[in-house]
């Protein structure tokens, strides 16, 4: 295998993300000679939580105008340890700190990129790469011959590193600070106040536009909804999806679920996130929507609809009742 | 702001998401390139977040006297002039037509060459105070790189990646808001343009149809669709060793005539498992 360069950015607490440790656990599995590149405001700490990984040579890219994930700073940055590593494959977690500025990167070394990769491999002595295309309805298995070549591999896909932490000998590499127009002034949390995204969650709950709809009364209790949805979360710390044609309501004046956004839709233009389970409630619907839950290895459903799409052959178990019914139980148990 | 602002918009077409898509057979060998079955005869659409992009910018244009957006679009010419009758009637743009392969399997570099290029020969275009947009990824490729490349190979340094919000104040300089990791948003402000955003979907509910705009659009379209260069990829260096569809098909156990609170007590068991 070719000299691998894994990049790796610092988290705002000066530690390693496990995005980044994927990363890392992919690159060793690669078995070719491996330097790290470390962008922050001070990279020591997270140099020597993995300083036992192997890695030849530890490079570093370090200071205040690097601590803000900006495009202008992460990209001078990166392209400085690549340039420093001479690397011929470079590997980082598909980050959005990383995937805003490894791209130009990768045009400025005169390379190629590629972004959600799943899957790293060897096909020929070369480096393969299997990622999904059309959202996630096809997959394939491809292979660059420009170098380098940048990989973005797709958080939750590998295992993370898990060695003993070890004193690294970082080789601090100098560039002129780039000038840049932006400054982050910082974060946002969705307008309910409440964090319901939770990408490290052990399951994903996904509400569907049956939620809002007239139930067996002929009344829709958009409030109860809400109420259930939200306990739920709370009491199983779930991350929330919602079906496309529920974060759409909102923008067509019907009753809606205050918390739901764009940002929490999976699916057709949504996320396809990465849980080990997967509790969907009210979803109908066949490709694409299903997609969103493509990634999810233990799915289970709730519905009232026993020939569903969204959950016939897709779904390991599928509950045919009232999601009202079974989640104000649920909720108690819970 | 009072100086006109001048958008360009990056987006093409992609087959309609409710389309059952399939990869065609292809000839063994790492030359040909993938494709989908019956590509061209697939109904098609501009890609969602193109089209977020698109409507992004022209209610930023409507905001400040002046301003005008272009579309520039790489894809086969009669698939474009297709897509082009439904876009058109949305927003007010200038059609700057590229005729090549808008396959999901097209290498995203050679499309930022050609996109850029494009850009770079738009007449009376003042690069130093451009907005260049287009979606943060696409419906086919996914890859989320294209636009990156665009702005390195015009010398934007100032890029921004899942917008969902810009603001332009009245010093030239602009709020953005960008997706990041656990549902929230990073908020940055920069100093003046020129600058890239890739937007995820924004806040804009997809414009209803304005024959009107249709009618004044279409105008250019034609012409610009008649006078399209020429822009093959060649995915040089690029192989695919297999595309597949997914073939795992679940074995479904089917609860049903189960009171809910058995079911509850099932589900919240299965939570509980490690």
């Amino acid at each position: 295998m070719e000299p691998i360069l894994l990049l790796a950015h610092t988290e705002a607490d000066g530690t390693l993300g496990r995005p980044a440790l994927e990363a890392l656990s992919a690159a060793l599995a690669l078995g070719g000679p491996l330097a790290i590149g470390l962008v922050g405001a001070q990279v020591k700490p997270a140099a020597d939580r993995i300083g036992g990984c192997g890695a030849a040579r530890f490079l570093a890219v370090e200071g205040e105008a690097f601590a803000q994930p900006r495009y202008a700073t992460d990209a001078a940055g990166a392209e400085a340890l690549c340039r420093a590593a001479g690397c011929a494959i470079v590997l980082a977690a598909g980050t959005s700190r990383w995937a805003r500025a490894l791209p130009g990167v990768a045009y400025r070394l005169g390379g190629r990129v590629d972004t959600h990769v799943a899957n790293l491999g060897e096909r020929d002595g070369a480096l393969s790469v299997t990622r999904w295309f059309y959202r996630q309805r096809m997959e394939a298995v491809l292979s660059r011959a420009q170098r380098p070549w940048v990989v973005l591999l797709d958080p939750g896909c590998v295992d993370p590193w898990t060695g003993a932490p070890a004193r690294a000998a970082v080789e601090v590499v100098t560039i002129e600070h780039p000038t840049s127009r932006t400054a982050v002034s910082g974060y946002r949390a969705p307008k309910s106040g409440e964090q319901t995204i939770r990408p490290d969650a052990k399951l994903l709950f996904v509400a569907g536009a049956g939620w809002t709809k007239k139930q067996a009364d002929g009344a829709a209790h958009t409030a109860e909804a809400e109420e259930l949805i939200l306990g739920f979360l709370r009491a199983s710390r779930a991350s929330l999806g919602g079906s496309k044609s529920l974060v759409d309501l909102s923008g067509e004046g019907e009753a809606v679920l205050r918390f739901m956004t764009h940002m929490n839709q999976v699916g057709q233009t949504g996320s396809t996130p990465r849980h080990p389970k997967g509790l969907s409630t009210c979803c109908h619907g066949e490709e694409p929507h299903v997609v969103g839950w493509r990634f999810i290895r233990e799915r289970r459903a709730i519905n009232l609809d026993a020939n569903c799409g969204w959950a016939r052959g897709k779904a390991d178990v599928l509950y045919v009742a009232d999601a009202f019914e079974v989640m104000r139980h649920l909720n108690r148990l819970l | 702001m009072s100086t006109p602002l001048q958008i360009v918009v990056c987006g093409s077409f992609v087959p309609d998401p409710l389309q059952t898509l399939e990869p065609a057979s292809r000839p063994a060998g790492p030359a040909a390139a993938p494709s989908l079955k019956n590509e061209m005869m697939l109904p098609a659409v501009l890609d969602p977040w193109a089209g977020h992009a698109l409507f992004e910018a022209a209610r930023l244009a409507r905001t400040v006297a002046g301003s005008k957006v272009w579309l520039v679009s790489l894809g086969a010419k009669a698939k474009l002039q297709q897509v082009m009758m439904t876009v058109a009637q949305k927003v007010p743009f200038e059609l700057v037509a590229l005729d090549g392969p808008a396959s999901g399997f097209g290498d995203s570099y050679e499309t930022a060459e050609a996109l850029a290029a494009a850009i770079e020969g738009i007449a009376g275009l003042d690069r130093d105070r451009l907005l260049l947009f287009g979606g943060w990824e696409s419906a086919s490729r996914g890859a989320g790189s294209t636009l990156q490349m665009v702005g390195e190979r015009l010398g934007i340094a100032e890029q921004f990646q899942g917008v969902d919000q810009l603001i332009v104040r009245d010093d030239g300089s602009f709020e953005v808001l960008e997706r990041v990791e656990g549902g929230r948003h990073q908020v940055s402000v920069c100093g003046g343009l020129p600058a890239v955003l890739g937007w995820a979907t924004g806040n804009l509910p997809e414009p209803k149809n304005n024959p009107q705009i249709g009618m004044i659009n279409m105008r250019a379209v034609m012409p610009a669709l008649q006078k399209a260069k020429a822009a093959p990829l060649a995915n040089a260096g690029l192989t695919f060793a297999s595309v597949t569809l997914p073939k795992q098909q679940r074995e479904t156990r089917i609860v049903k005539n189960v009171p809910a609170e058995e079911i509850a007590r099932e589900i919240a068991a299965w939570i509980r498992e490690d």
